[in-house]
């Protein structure tokens, strides 16, 4: 079984469940680790599009 | 010129650390073995779900991505971290080195992702074991 998968794609459900272990094992209450889990899917994707960004601009 | 501080005793520079109980060892053991185990064991049902989702999702994700699974080495320094990394997975790693998953060579650039997936799933379980601990020690609610 090969699956083709973009690398925005990869890197989007890495955050995802990634964020999803960081929340529950990070935090003691059920809405902090929401909330931090949330935090770390949003620093993590916003991590990537950054990354993008930057990337494109060295390519310039 | 006062007086010089009064030293602190030991017990009140450092809290007694928790008695380690069965639970406190049983708990990780089961959370390294099985992702999320631990937490279940403990009774944090929803956690050890999500847990037991999130770890096999990325670990069947390296799978698909025909990532490598590393074998124990004494090699170079990045494989021996490979190797500690993806046993993190537990049962998981163990299956795939039965099943011959992940042993063949990298064919394409996304199993690479496939590599990262797999290591990474194995060091969020160290930590998911590592959480069952403090919960069993009463560290943590």
């Amino acid at each position: 079984m090969t699956w083709t998968v973009s690398h925005f794609t990869a890197a989007v459900l890495f955050a995802l469940f990634t964020s999803v272990v960081f929340g529950i094992t990070q935090r003691n209450t059920a809405s902090e680790q929401v909330r931090y889990g949330l935090y770390c899917f949003a620093m993590f994707v916003g991590g990537l599009f950054v990354a993008g960004w930057v990337m494109w601009l060295l390519r310039r | 010129m006062g007086s010089p501080p009064k030293e602190k005793s030991k017990s009140e520079a450092k809290p007694a650390a928790p008695p380690l109980t069965t639970m406190s060892v049983v708990a990780p053991i089961a959370g390294w073995l099985v992702p999320g185990a631990g937490h279940i064991l403990l009774k944090r049902y929803v956690r050890g779900i999500l847990l037991l989702v999130s770890i096999v999702a990325m670990f069947l994700i390296g799978l698909a991505l025909e990532g490598h699974v590393y074998q124990p080495n004494g090699g170079d320094i990045l494989d021996i971290l490979g190797f500690i990394g993806d046993v993190g997975a537990g049962a998981l790693y163990f299956l795939a080195r039965v099943m011959g998953w992940g042993a063949g060579p990298v064919a394409h650039a996304t199993a690479d992702y496939g590599k990262t997936f797999f290591i990474v799933a194995g060091l969020l379980n160290y930590i998911a074991a590592a959480d069952a601990h403090h919960i069993a020690l009463g560290k943590k609610p």
